[in-house]
């Protein structure tokens, strides 16, 4: 039962997330990239003032998944090598969480360009 | 109803349906790609990973998932339906990059695939660069209060 609760809201908070994102391109011409950027940054600042940890507590994946988890993963990072380090931690703390996702996008999007081409466009 | 009147009613139904439908559908897709996303988090839990790990590799597969669905042309379809449903999870940002590599191959591998890559993951990274950084300078100095 527990694991069916959470898929449930791991369903439920991902799927919130997209409509929020989806009423925002169309009601304010706002631009993917524009989204993607938002995202990050709202989630670097949920996790700052603390709500987004409570967030990932019960939708796990939900949260993680979506752009906002991105920058939940950079907030965290910071603050762990913050407590560490101290001053350096804020700029060694980000992209080192982070780290696998970005160069995995990087390495399989190199890779995807040297197998396929581009289709014309119709 | 005269016909002004009528032509507003329409444009306003005309935009409602839409919306309504392109949420649904952002909604059901979103919510989907995160349970799987919830799924492999399990799998590799069960794998004996521990949860930092597993959550990096759950973000690696959604973005291989992705990168392999943008070259083989799938992505775009799904992603015209899903709309924001594909392009707020991870695998929009994996679908940002291969999209851009493979586009701009004929440009070459250093200033086509190689600078483009980063057209829309550029400003992502950067921007979340900057606000990780500004959140642990007051973090910093809150410590430092605090503490």
């Amino acid at each position: 039962m527990d694991i069916f609760l959470n898929y449930l809201w791991a369903f439920i908070v991902g799927g919130l997330l997209c409509v929020i994102a989806q009423v925002l391109i169309d009601k304010t011409k706002l631009t993917p990239a524009r989204i993607l950027v938002l995202y990050v940054c709202a989630g670097v600042l949920l996790t700052g003032i603390g709500v987004y940890e409570y967030i990932v507590s019960f939708a796990g994946a939900g949260a993680t998944v979506p752009l906002t988890g991105f920058g939940y993963t950079i907030a965290k990072g910071v603050r762990e090598a913050v407590n560490k380090d101290g001053l350096l931690g804020a700029l060694t703390g980000g992209l080192g969480q982070t780290a696998g996702g970005i160069a995995g996008a990087l390495c399989f999007g190199f890779l995807v360009s040297l197998v396929f081409s581009s289709k014309p466009k119709k | 109803m005269n016909e002004k009147e009528y032509s507003e009613y329409v444009q306003g139904r005309a935009k409602k349906s839409p919306i309504l439908k392109n949420c649904a559908f952002a909604f059901l897709f979103g919510g989907l790609i995160c349970t799987i996303g919830q799924a492999l988090n399990d799998l590799y839990t069960y794998f004996g990973f521990e949860k930092e790990i597993s959550g990096t590799l759950v973000s690696i597969t959604l973005i291989f998932i992705a990168c392999l669905l943008t070259g083989i042309g799938v992505f775009d379809n799904i992603a015209k339906i899903a709309g924001a449903g594909t392009l707020v999870p991870i695998t929009g940002f994996a679908n940002a990059v291969a999209s851009q590599a493979v586009d701009t191959k004929s440009e070459g591998y250093i200033m086509g695939v190689g600078a483009k890559i980063f057209t829309i993951a550029g400003p992502v990274i950067l921007y979340a660069t900057l606000s990780g950084a500004i959140y642990g300078v007051i973090y910093y100095i809150i410590t430092l209060i605090g503490g």
